[in-house]
């Protein structure tokens, strides 16, 4: 992509001997290209991060007198055992928004292993991609009836003998937090699917072959066949679960508003939380600084490990 | 050659559980959704009465069609012009600027993985010091900003297939550099562009987290806004909840069902990048 390719052209020639009005004019073109999105990215998403940095070394309550103090606020995040807990609640989601997606869409692209086509294969994309359409406050809704005491769940429960498992599950303090994780493993399931069904139709059908040929049973044909082909699919399943998961807000603020107790809050609405109800701006910027370096963290060796050669 | 293929009658039932699984949801609110209002319906039964009058109640309780309104004013304001500027901008990058103006790409990279979340207090503040609190250019603005990233990063992904034969066929001042952008590089760029509108326009549709906080009155803000407010005032009337869920979701999926091809090559190729 370099611009230097020798060309016939004398202009360009002109203009690499003279370097100076017409390469400035290049340039003067280029930033005007750049400049719009840049302005619009620099005022609303650096300016205001340059800002979350500084709210976090203050204490403020967004009207009175702000007041200097340090790294604080860092430490209240990083000690305080409610705070600590609630950031424990999105890693765990995590279980459940990446782990069931991933492992069922594996499941489903090695049986399936080739192209959808078809009419069935059309109503399958479409059916499985709803949930990526919808609002995530729907999805929420949705599964707030469904996990509600009258709801499917417990219907369905009822109706195979287990009436004593039926609960309100949204609001029980051991099943709050699984509850909400289903909701993220649904939404993402279809997606994950696709991901991994479209990826594995990719994979140089001579490798299973061969596998075969030197008798490899199922699971080494998934182990070293499978994995491997997939590895940027998975990668990539992750990196978007993953931060879904340490980022929710919506599904959660619908399903439980965090409750019951903390037991179900998210880094994410607590920021909110602590920022507008409770008037501690400082408190919030640094939940949501560590918020976005815990998932830059979390992001990184996943990264890694789909750019890895294959 | 009997490539041995996995069973397919397996694939095909993982299939079919999967998209049960999809669906039941939303047939379970369909049915709440005509049970009688203010009722406590079952999960999945056919109401012996169905009310198919809740959804008109829903429509109305809602103020659908002033957010119908609402949501395409805010769609129509932040898609046409991050699209614009981020295939300008990934146009410049991509084959305007050589390795020591790498940085401003990198910037905008690093904003991929960033958390609305991250940044939702200052921008409070910010949009308030603008005075554009309650109004939807409290939604637009900051939209715009907060999408470059995934934007500029597509389309400059775009251009950087696109030959440079084309860019280099004339060593162009910036007024013919403008026209050979519009009548050579976009036209070539429809599909990445066409894409790049699908997500936009369904990540705006259903943003949620901005109008919660920058905007009060649930009349001025998108659909999926509107709808955490619909939950807190109709949340204890589970048919009239599940109508006018169901209608909020609606326009989206009728859109989905008509674009579907489009839709899903867009999604899947949007988290690929992404």
């Amino acid at each position: 992509m370099n611009h230097g390719t020798p060309s016939g052209d004398t202009r360009l020639r002109m203009s690499r001997l003279f370097p100076g009005g017409k390469s400035q004019k290049a340039r003067a073109t280029a930033v005007l290209f750049v400049l719009p999105a840049f302005t619009a990215y620099a005022v609303f998403v650096l300016a205001p991060l340059v800002m979350s940095l500084y709210y976090s070394t203050l204490r403020w309550d967004g009207i009175g007198k702000a007041r200097f103090t340090g790294l604080a606020n860092y430490v209240t995040v990083l000690t305080d055992p409610d705070l600590l807990s609630i950031i424990g609640n999105a890693f765990e989601l995590v279980l459940y928004f990446t782990v069931i997606p991933v492992l069922l869409g594996l499941a489903v692209a090695s049986a399936i292993r080739g192209h959808m086509a078809g009419t069935f294969g059309t109503l399958t994309r479409t059916i499985l991609f709803l949930p990526q359409v919808i609002p995530l406050v729907a999805a929420g809704i949705a599964w707030s009836w469904m996990f509600a005491s009258t709801g499917l769940v417990n219907q369905a429960l009822t109706a195979v003998g287990l009436a004593d498992w039926a609960r309100g599950w949204l609001g029980d303090f051991d099943f709050a937090l699984p509850a909400v994780g289903i909701i993220g493993a649904w939404v993402l399931l279809g997606l994950c699917t696709m991901l991994l069904v479209t990826g594995i139709t990719k994979i140089d059908p001579s490798l299973y072959e061969a596998a075969r040929l030197d008798g490899a049973r199922p699971w080494h044909e998934f182990r070293y066949v499978t994995l491997p082909g997939l590895r940027q699919e998975i990668g990539v399943c992750i990196t978007v679960t993953v931060i879904s998961a340490l980022a929710s807000f919506d599904i959660v603020y619908i399903a439980t508003g965090g409750g019951p107790g903390i037991t179900t809050m998210v880094p994410g609405l607590e920021i909110y939380r602590l920022a507008f109800a409770h008037r501690q701006v400082g408190l919030a910027s640094a939940l949501a600084i560590v918020l976005m370096v815990l998932v830059l963290i979390a992001i990184t060796p996943v990264q890694w490990y789909a750019r890895e050669k294959k | 050659m009997t490539a041995a293929k996995p069973k397919a009658w397996l694939a095909r039932l993982l299939l079919a559980l999967l998209m049960t699984v999809t669906l039941l949801p939303f047939l379970s609110m369909f049915t709440a959704a005509l049970a009688p209002s203010g009722s406590y319906p079952n999960g999945l039964s056919w109401p012996d009465d169905p009310q198919w009058n809740n959804f008109v109640k829903a429509f109305e309780a809602a103020n659908m069609g002033q957010l119908l309104l609402s949501s395409t004013l805010i769609v129509l304001g932040v898609v046409p012009i991050s699209v614009l500027a981020a295939t300008m901008a990934g146009y410049g990058l991509a084959k305007l600027t050589g390795g020591r103006n790498k940085w401003i790409y990198l910037v905008f990279v690093a904003g991929l993985t960033l958390p609305f979340e991250a940044v939702i207090t200052p921008l409070y503040y910010e949009v308030r010091a603008f005075g554009l609190l309650n109004t939807r250019f409290a939604i637009i603005l900051p939209l715009i900003g907060l999408y470059m990233p995934f934007s500029v990063y597509w389309m400059r992904a775009h251009f950087l297939n696109v030959p440079n034969d084309l860019t280099e066929a004339a060593q162009l001042d910036g007024a013919t550099r403008w026209k050979e952008f519009w009548l050579v590089q976009v036209p070539l760029a429809r599909p990445a562009i066409m894409s790049l509108t699908i997500l936009l326009f369904l990540w705006t549709w259903n943003q949620f987290l901005l109008p919660v906080v920058l905007v009060r009155d649930p009349s001025l803000r998108t659909m999926a806004g509107a709808l955490g407010a619909f939950q807190g005032q109709w949340g204890t009337d589970v048919p009239l909840l599940c109508a006018g869920s169901l209608l909020i979701l609606a326009p989206t999926v009728l859109l989905f069902l008509v674009f579907q091809r489009h839709f899903v090559a867009a999604l899947l190729q949007g988290s690929v990048k992404g």
